[in-house]
Formats: C-alpha cells, structure tokens, sequence
C-alpha cells in the first residue's frame, strides 16, 4: 500500500539497511511502557523504526464465549473486566444495547446517575492515561497528583457501589445502588478541587513541560484520513483534528441535554494528530468531563426507586442490533444476536483500544524507538478490552 | 438516506448485490450475495451519496441453532457526512466459509477479520495477512463455532 511506505516526516521507510538487513526487536511481553502483557514486534533500521507489529492475546479470556453461556444481568460483571479503568462506561454501553433490544425506558433519575457516574470515571480513566504517559516521557511527579486526584473519584464509587475498581453498578434497567445523602456534595467538592488543580498543577507540570512537549510534539502523527481508516475512535480521533463524539453526535442516555463542547487536537505545539495533541483532548476532555458533572448533579431527580425498571428475568428479544456508546478510549460497540432465549446467541465487542493500536504500525513508521513509547502511551491502550 | 433510500440506491447501481432487506430489524441491513461484497464495499465507501467512511464493526458469527450451519459475516458501516448506518451480511455455508475480504476498502477490517478468522473461521480470501489474533497460532478449531469442543490440553499442559 503507498501510504504504508510514506514515512510520517516525508521521507520513505528504507527497506533494509546498509547491509540490506533489518534488526528485530521485541518490545515486550514484559516491558514496562506496554502497559500490559503486549510484544510488538519491531523492525529497525539503526534506530529508526521501519515497521511495528503487535502481537496481542496474552490476556484473551474467552468473554465472548462466556456470554453464549451467560444472561444479560450475569455479563455485566465480565464486561467491567474489559476495560479495568472504566468499567462504568463497559457497564454502560451493554446495558444499553440490552435496553434498546428490550424497548426498556429506565427513568430519568436512573439516566442522570449513569451520566454522573460515567463522566467521574471518564475523569478517573484520564487521569491514569496522563500519569502513566507521563510516566513513560520519564515525568514521575505528576503520576502521584494524578493517582492522589482518582483516589477522590474511587472514594465517591466505593461509597456509592462498594467497589473501587470493578463495580457491576449500571444493570440492565437501572443501578444497584442509590446514591448515599452526601454523594452530590461529594462529587461538588471533587470538581472545585479537581477544576482548580489541573491547570495550577498537572499542565504546568507536564503539559506544557518543555521535555515533555519535545518528547510528544510532532511525533506519531495520525492524519484524519488514517484515523477514520483504521477505525481510530475517542481521543485517539479527536487528536487529529476531527470533530466527532459519540456522546454528541449519536446520542445516548441524557447527553443531549448538557452544555459541553467536543475538544479536538489543534496542533498547539507541533502538528495536528501528534502525541502531544492526543494528550491534550484527554486534559480538555477532563474539563469538559466537570462541567457535565456539574449540570447533571444540579439537574438530577432526587426521587423514585433506581431498582424500579430492573426487570426481573432479562430475555433479550429475538434479532440483532448493534449499539456504540464513548468510552474514554472511544468508540465501544456490541454487537448482540439473540434467538429470543436466556442466553444471547452472540456478543461481539468492538473495543476501542483494540482498533487504535492497529494504528501503531503506519504512524510509527520512521519515527525513534524511544519514540514508540511516547506513541503507545498517547493511543492509551488497555489490554483488558483488546484481549477480551 | 434512510434505510429505503439506501437500498433503493443500491439496488440501482448493482442489480443483483443485494439479496433481502430487514427494515424491521434493531440494526436495519441487508443481505447480500458473497460474491458481490467487494464490489459493493467499494460502491459504499466511494459513491459521494453514500460515503460510508467508518467501519464501525466487522463480526464472525455463527448463525443461531435454528438456521442450520450457517456463518455470518456482519458489517456495520457508519457515514459521518451524511450521519446514516447501514449494516451488511453475508452468510456463508460453515462447510465453505470464504468470503471476500474488505480490508483494502476500510483498513480497520484487517484486525476484524483476523479475529472473525481465528474465532469462527471464516476465511477471507484476498486478506494481506491472515492469521489467528487473539489465540496463539498453533491453536485448533475455532473457539466461537457452536460445535467447537474445548480441548483437553494445550502443548502437552492440562487447560482444566
């Protein structure tokens, strides 16, 4: 394919090098910027990466084939285990794919908590892709204020669910929990404390760090064209320069109700589509994130039963449907078949990271090896989902 | 474009792709015949009035237990100029599963249909790079068939 041999600076990927050979060089399974049990596999030429191929799947445990054997209440608890740093947005997006097969209304109460719930983990997904990028780029203080800020956000879900990590909280129909009385003062002060820091600590710290910025700017470019190509979703796409967001633009729950706008990448330090520019749409989306917060903590109805709507027995009805929602990492679809019994006949997940790694290979190519650190860090992978 | 208007306009550019429609469904789509899948992906990708840019989804399926030994290849497409949906199927025979590969019309599929290949094994003819994603590579049978029976060991270890 031309565009694969289109080096990202202009010059072309060599073939080989000057002895006609490329060196092999495994990156993983055990490293400690893959983030997870990932080798990629790359081809280099000095130091000067000519092709990268991951090689996925050490953590494959067979969801899929689980669900042929589960019903829709019992899955939700494995789709927490996809992507472990946000399992309400997994929640979330099964149970409505379920609800919508159903013709389930869940009352608004119930929709505003979701919101709430799925933008504080948004918040605290973020926060651990910043970290640990920056982490990568070699800027260890900002991790702490980052893992300091989600422990806020863990506390809020502990008292709410009595999980940290893996919650089962959204059910098809409603929640599991109600709020406690002191929750709605309890996320108020997270997003006056939250709003204040990250522009006095986190973009001083590591955004706008000149090391930092010349470790990410104008490195791993992703064009528009590439990203809508390779299925590259969430902001993995807004990065790019492409103005497109799930939760404006095929609405779901309560979204459309909230004054919020989609962040894009501008190019601020280097070109459009670079790493820096993807880390930035997480930093604004964050903010974007409290603003919502707030609203829907304003608006939320305070009464009636979250458990109201649950149905007793879930039996999705026969046919198919396909349901996408955003999830921090982008665009998390399921795909369900049912022939009308307990079970569903199939459920095939499109999970976002698992597309945005695809990426890697064409924006790699010509970039450092040092530089597929800063690449991988910035596409936020997590391999709970990719795996399944 | 609406659903109608899709297959309408399908229909007249390529007569005999599209085999059945289900309006009716969660997710409207169409049949459509193995043989014309790559030509309508093109069509569907290129045609201003369609440009389905987005491959949102590409699944293996075997076909639930009603419609005997039947694999579906389900695509579910995405436009975001024109903000409409269309999902494709092809069902293929579970003895013969070929099935023209669109990984050179959306390079998203190329992933997808590895994993549609490693899991209900269907085979992707014209696929740059055809191997197993999620199992390792000297894996047996197709974990997502419904006659798939899980073996004993793996290399010698005990998967119990």
């Amino acid at each position: 394919m031309e565009s694969r041999e289109l080096f990202l600076h202009g010059s072309r990927v060599p073939d080989a090098g000057p002895d006609g050979e490329l060196m092999t060089l495994n990156m993983g399974p055990q490293h400690p910027s893959t983030h997870g049990v990932l080798r990629l596999e790359l081809k280099t030429d000095g130091e000067e990466v000519a092709q990268v191929r991951p090689h996925i799947g050490y953590l494959h445990r067979c969801f899929e084939k689980h669900c042929e054997k589960l019903t829709p209440p019992q899955i939700v608890p494995y789709t927490d285990r996809m992507d472990y740093l946000a399992a309400m947005n997994n929640n979330l997006g099964f149970a409505i794919a379920c609800e919508r097969m159903m013709g389930l209304e869940v009352p608004e109460k119930v929709e505003y908590m979701r919101v709430i719930v799925a933008e504080l983990n948004r918040i605290a997904s973020h926060l651990i892709a910043i970290g640990t990028f920056g982490l990568d780029m070699g800027a260890l203080t900002p991790y702490f204020y980052c893992f300091r800020d989600r422990e806020m956000i863990l506390d809020i879900f502990e008292e709410v669910c009595g999980a940290r990590l893996l919650y089962n909280y959204i059910w098809v129909g409603g929640l599991s929990h109600d709020f406690q009385d002191d929750t709605d003062d309890k996320i108020l002060r997270f997003c006056d404390h939250f709003d204040k820091r990250l522009d006095t600590e986190l973009n001083p710290l590591l955004s706008f760090n000149k090391i930092f910025v010349k470790r990410t700017a104008n490195v791993g470019v992703m064009t528009p064209e590439q990203a809508w190509s390779m299925g590259a979703s969430g902001p993995s796409l807004r990065g790019s320069g492409v103005d497109f967001d799930l939760r404006r633009d095929d609405p779901y729950s309560v979204y459309d109700r909230f004054q919020w706008k989609v962040c894009v990448g501008e190019g601020l330090m280097g070109t459009v589509g670079d790493c820096w520019d993807r880390h930035w749409v997480k930093v604004l989306e964050m903010k974007e994130s409290v603003k919502i917060l707030r609203q829907a903590v304003a608006a939320r109805p305070k009464d009636g039963d979250v458990k109201e709507k649950v149905p007793t027995r879930v039996k999705l009805p026969a046919g198919e449907i396909y349901c996408r929602t955003e999830t921090p990492r982008g665009e998390l679809g399921f795909y369900i078949v049912s022939s009308g019994g307990n079970q569903p006949e199939r459920v095939k997940v499109r999970p976002p990271a698992f597309c945005n790694l695809s990426v890697i290979d064409e924006i790699s190519r010509g970039a450092l090896i040092g530089d597929v650190v800063a690449i991988l860090g910035s596409l936020d992978i997590v391999l709970g989902e990719i795996d399944r | 474009m609406d659903f109608a208007a899709l297959v309408q306009h399908l229909r007249a550019a390529l007569p005999d792709a599209v085999l059945e429609e289900h309006p009716e469904a969660f997710s409207p789509w169409i049949l459509v015949r193995r043989e014309a899948l790559g030509e309508l992906a093109l069509l569907l990708r290129d045609d201003p009035a369609l440009d389905f840019n987005q491959l949102m989804c590409l699944s293996g399926a075997h076909a639930p237990s009603t419609d005997a030994d039947r694999l579906w290849n389900v695509l579910h497409l995405f436009s975001v100029r024109h903000g409409h949906k269309l999902a494709l199927k092809v069902v293929l025979d579970a003895a013969d599963p070929a099935c023209p590969s669109v990984a050179g019309v959306w390079a998203t599929a190329d992933w997808h249909e590895r994993e549609a290949y490693d899991m209900v094994g269907i085979t992707y003819t014209g696929h740059p790079d055809l191997r197993r994603i999620l199992c390792p590579d000297d894996w047996q049978g197709h974990p997502l068939r419904k006659d798939y029976v899980a073996p004993a060991t793996y290399n010698g270890m005990p998967l119990d």
